[in-house]
């Protein structure tokens, strides 16, 4: 047995013009010969890179009108021969032709199997393999242009810049070991250290636009909370009818919620458990504690929504307790009526920025998007030339960041030169994890996993 | 004519070779019950020491006291025999301490002898085997040049550099082996027949010159330790205490260098006729110079080859320039003015097997029952040599018993990693055993190679229980004392500030534990002993553990995590039938490399050169599918 040949439709399962059957493997072409009509050519025979027009069969029955291309190793995605069928996009038809690859001999794809042997075959990073999903998924300006630029390498250089001067230093370090006569380490300490102080500062830039940037690029999550009728569904409402917003809805994490989100330019809100808020405008409004309180939980951002009009009760105590922690904005609601107290006292008496708006008439609104722009330094973000915005990534910076700590330490306490290499080593190997360049149990398939069908 | 008698012994263990590998495989199956033979070409040459007169030194020591931990011959036979000994390195960590003898050459080949002579199940024969005898894929025994047979289940290679050799300095090229011994011509012929591949690899040896002609006075005396650690755990410093000699350092100058610059063009290695490659870390005098142009000098360490004689060995400068260079050259050092060389130096070629054909047991993949040890795998050193002869030792008597191999990991032992490198990495020289190449080294410390492996040598059956059970009060005398200072709170008292202030330690604003003071880098646990009056009398490498412990507390914590981390991969073994073909998606020259190393573990796959991680994620992702399918084939 060779490699197997992996079948997938390409191009999702929405009714569309066009959706595409991808096969790779060594057999793609042989497989898929008997099941296309090409004038004048057999697909064995077609030339690699070109568009060609034809019919799909199974058996007699022409399935589809199709482009089909055949991609040559290593001059596809997958670095394998690949071939597309470029047929009309509807699910049922897209079905039909891929039963058929299937019949033919093919394994259908497993989710990421295409990207994964991309990275197999060496053609991608991991790094790069998972800026392919990203790409995918991306649904703001920053996202997108994250991705592509990861996707191109400019993360997977960074870290590979950083890698090699880690290495650079172990390896003089390590020969000095074997051979003290050769290779001196008088003044070494001293020329590491600016070494693993600009390494460590080059991390923590990283992981300082980690947080931040990965709420700029997925959106922040965003929860509406108050005690009942001060007004959520009319700010909600108020909110999504905002002019300039786009506003899409997105499955939510779990099957029930729906997650509407927001956007305003470079700013984009994800309302969780949006579908709650307006159950509640149902005769009775029932939001209890509970569910507010898992909302807040999930939360980067709370939005508490108070009757500006009246005191603080009770119950709206409870929830400025509950949004300990988090980073808050109060606002005063129904300013319309009238405050009761102005936003400047509840900010400097609840240390939490505080704004009056009218949900009936929409004032004061651009100046709480104003304010949560500045709290998630979405200006800085853009300014960035690397965003990290993979929580895996995330993870191994500051394990290396830690790891250059310690290494740091052994420095400070003029310990033997020896123990540094434990920690240069660590700090090597987390960041190659980044890349795939280090060898991980069941790494792949994790990751790989999360992929897409198709893709 | 006379009739022909049948001429056949049998056997368990052949050993062929009495060099430091044959002499610890014999010692370790003879041992273990096997009958076992050991050949030797020249029995006066056994144990002989061709080259260095020491054991250890940077990370050789470790191998030392790991062979002696597990229940080998060669620390307690350097401690019988050594003139001086020291601890290198004490100024850096305790990973980087290793432990140098200098040994009298005779005596250490004496010693040995006698070892060998008592041991019970062990012959010496002296004959050269012509002939590995084999049928089936199995080792069936061994031929000598006579044509008498022995018969064995194993037969363990230790031929050092006998094969084939020939010994060259400047235009003179002889047929010799080590020492202008005779060489062993007919082997490599039977290896090659029986599907083995050999490779040709080449190392040296410096002058040794008459110490009476030697101006020692201008050079830097180098003594040893007052206190001196013995190789074997089973002496104590004070019973190997002795009258010790002296080793000198001096060093080359520009005088030297162009000498050999001038006539560098009459180095067979350089003019290519030496072919075979030689070590990069233990090179020639001549590569040195070339190496490191900018050197102004290199260092030279005369060693003395033992008391019962005068020569003396030019450490650092080995060559294999023609006579009369070599005789200029040594006369451009300080101290070395009148000096008149005994034996010349030399470079050696010889056939050695390549290591990629071995099991991380030593034994043959391709021949079942053979094993090979020492030089013959490609390796250096008397150590390196010594290590691998236990390991084959142990492995073919438990071979024979029906027993698992031992082998041990790249976490638990030096002999772990020189095996491991030896069999999975493609040497194009000599294998020399060094610090780097321990990944794990701050747990593979010198000092506690008991503690790591001496419960194994005793579940082998080559450490007595008399030892196991002073290695388990060891080890309970070190956790309840680490215990003790971590429950042991000390006062911010008079006497404890003055002793803090005395070495310039952070006064204590209140009680801290007793294990707190001693992490400090600037305090220790002798040195905290005057304030702590509860502290039991305990041996000194008791003490030594319980700082060592604390003191790299975090640095051992975080090495062991980086050792869990490799035994992941280390678990997963590999089935030996395992067709790389029926694995998708490998890469041409992954398989190639996998096909032609079969690696074991999933570990061992992930070190072979030309295997990418993506390569072993292919494999793991194989072997994860197929798991269950090889479960039911197997019911």
């Amino acid at each position: 047995m060779e490699f197997d040949t992996i079948a997938a439709i390409s191009s999702g399962l929405v009714p569309g013009g066009i959706g595409i059957v991808r096969v790779s493997g060594p057999q793609a072409v042989k497989i898929c010969e008997p099941l296309v009509r090409i004038r004048a050519v057999s697909l064995s025979g077609a030339k690699a890179n070109h568009l060609y027009y034809g019919k799909i069969l199974d058996g007699e029955t022409v399935l589809d009108e199709a482009l089909i291309a055949v991609l040559k190793a290593p001059h596809s995605y997958t670095a394998e021969d690949t071939v597309e069928l470029q047929c009309h996009g509807g699910p049922f038809v897209l079905g039909r032709v891929l039963e058929t690859v299937l019949k033919a001999g093919a394994r259908l794809a497993e989710p990421g199997e295409f990207s994964k042997r991309a990275f197999l075959n060496g053609r991608l990073d991991l790094s790069e393999a998972e800026a392919v999903m990203d790409l995918i998924s991306s649904h703001t300006e920053l996202a997108r242009e994250t991705a592509v630029k990861q996707l191109q390498g400019a993360h997977s250089e960074k870290i590979r810049a950083m890698r090699a001067a880690l290495l650079e230093k172990t390896a003089y370090l390590e020969a000095a070991l074997d051979d003290p006569e050769h290779y001196d380490l008088t003044g070494y300490a001293e020329g590491l250290r600016p070494v693993l102080e600009t390494l460590r500062k080059d991390i923590r830039t990283l992981l300082a636009s980690a947080d931040n940037g990965r709420l700029a690029v997925e959106g922040i999550k965003t929860a509406i909370i108050g005690r009942p009728n001060v007004g959520k569904s009319s700010f909600l409402n108020r909110l999504l009818g905002f002019e300039r917003a786009i506003v899409t809805q997105i499955p939510g994490t779990t099957r029930d919620t729906i997650e509407e989100s927001f956007r305003c330019g470079d700013l984009v809100l994800r309302l969780s458990d949006t579908a709650g808020i307006r159950e509640s405008t149902d005769a009775v409004e029932r939001i209890g504690i509970e569910r507010a309180r898992e909302t807040v939980r999930e939360a980067d951002l709370v939005l508490l929504l108070t009757d500006g009009s009246q005191a603080f009760s009770e119950e709206d105590e409870a929830l400025f307790v509950l949004c300990e922690g988090k980073k808050t904005i109060v606002l005063l609601n129904k300013a319309d009526l009238g405050l009761a107290e102005t936003p400047e006292a509840v900010s400097s008496r609840r240390n939490l920025p505080c704004f009056a708006v009218s949900a009936l008439n929409g004032d004061g609104i651009e100046a709480v998007l104003e304010k949560i722009r500045v709290l998630f330094c979405l200006a800085e973000i853009r300014q960035q030339p690397l965003l990290v915005t993979n929580l895996r990534h995330k993870e191994l910076l500051r394990q290396a960041e830690a790891s250059l700590g310690c290494a740091l330490d052994t420095l400070d306490h003029q310990a033997p030169e020896d123990f540094l290499t434990i920690d240069l080593m660590d700090a090597y190997r987390a960041l190659g994890q980044i890349l795939g360049e280090e060898v991980e149990e069941d790494l792949i398939n994790e990751i790989f996993g999360k992929f897409c069908m198709g893709k | 004519m006379g009739k022909i008698i049948e001429n056949t012994e049998k056997a368990d263990v052949l050993v062929v070779g009495a060099g430091h590998a044959g002499c610890e495989a014999a010692l370790a199956a003879a041992r273990l019950g096997c009958e076992t033979v050991l050949f030797t070409v020249s029995v006066d040459s056994i144990a002989m020491m061709p080259c260095n007169p020491n054991i250890g030194g940077t990370s050789k020591g470790h191998l030392v006291r790991e062979v002696d931990a597990l229940g080998g011959e060669m620390g307690r036979n350097i401690d019988k025999s050594f003139i001086q000994s020291k601890m290198l390195n004490e100024s850096k960590g305790p990973a980087v301490h290793s432990l140098r003898a200098q040994a009298d050459k005779r005596d250490y080949s004496q010693k040995m002898r006698e070892t060998l002579e008592h041991t019970e199940h062990l012959r010496i024969r002296q004959a050269e085997v012509a002939k590995i005898l084999v049928g089936d894929g199995k080792i069936l025994g061994a031929e000598t040049v006579s044509g008498k047979k022995y018969l064995a289940p194993a037969v363990i290679l230790c031929t050092g550099t006998y094969l084939n050799a020939r010994c060259v300095y400047g235009e003179v090229s002889e047929e010799t082996g080590p020492n202008g011994l005779k060489r062993a011509t007919h082997l490599s012929d039977s290896l090659r027949e029986n599907g083995l591949k050999l490779l040709r690899f080449k190392t040296g040896t410096p002058a040794r010159i008459d110490g009476r002609t030697v101006d020692l006075s201008k050079m830097e005396e180098q003594k040893g330790d007052e206190t001196i650690t013995p190789f074997s755990f089973e002496n104590k410093p004070e019973e190997v205490k002795k009258q010790q000699i002296s080793c000198y350092l001096t060093y080359t100058n520009e005088n030297t260098h162009k000498i050999i610059r001038d006539n560098i063009d009459r180095s067979p290695l350089y003019s290519g006729a030496i072919r075979g490659t030689g070590p990069r870390y233990c090179p020639s005098i001549e590569d040195k110079v070339m190496k490191f142009p900018d050197k102004d000098r290199h260092q030279l360490f005369i060693e003395p080859e033992g008391l019962y004689t005068h020569e003396l060995y030019i450490s650092g400068m080995s060559s294999s320039l023609p006579e009369d260079v070599q005789e200029a050259m040594i006369r451009t050092v300080p101290g070395l003015e009148q000096a008149v060389i005994v034996r010349n130096a030399y470079a050696i070629m010889y056939d050695c097997l390549d290591p990629m054909q071995l099991k991380a047991s030593l034994e043959c993949k391709l021949i079942r029952g053979l094993f090979s040890a020492g030089q013959s795998n490609g390796s250096s050193g008397y150590e390196e040599a010594a290590a691998q002869g236990l390991i084959a030792g142990i492995n073919a008597a438990r071979m024979i018993r029906g027993q698992e191999a031992v082998v041990l990991k790249r976490s638990e032992a030096y002999i772990g990693v020189l095996i491991d490198d030896l069999v999975t990495k493609e040497n194009t020289e000599p294998y020399r055993m060094m610090t780097s190449r321990a990944e794990y080294r701050l747990l593979l410390r010198q000092d506690n190679a008991d503690l790591r492996l001496t419960e194994l040598g005793h579940e082998i059956g080559l450490i007595s229980e008399e030892r196991y059970q002073h290695l388990l009060k060891k080890k309970s005398a070190i956790e309840a004392e680490i215990r003790r200072t971590e429950h042991t709170v000390i006062a911010p008292t008079e006497k404890v500030q003055a002793l803090l202030a005395s070495r310039f330690s952070t006064p204590l604003k209140s009680g801290i534990t007793l294990a707190e003071l001693i992490r400090r880098p600037e305090l220790g646990y002798a040195i905290l002993a005057p304030v702590d009056p509860e502290r039991p009398a305990l041996p000194d490498d008791v003490c030594e553990q319980v700082e060592i412990s604390l003191k790299y507390e975090g640095y051992i914590s975080r090495q062991a995590a980086q050792v869990e981390h490799f035994l992941k991969l280390e678990r997963r073994r590999i089935p030996e039938e395992l067709d790389y073909k029926d694995v998708g998606s490998l890469r041409i020259e992954a398989r190639q490399k996998l096909e032609k190393f079969r690696p074991e573990t999933l570990g061992q796959a992930s070190r072979i050169a030309g295997v990418s991680p993506a390569d072993v994620a292919v494999l793991q992702v194989y072997l994860e599918k197929h798991k269950n399918v090889s479960r039911e084939t197997l019911m």
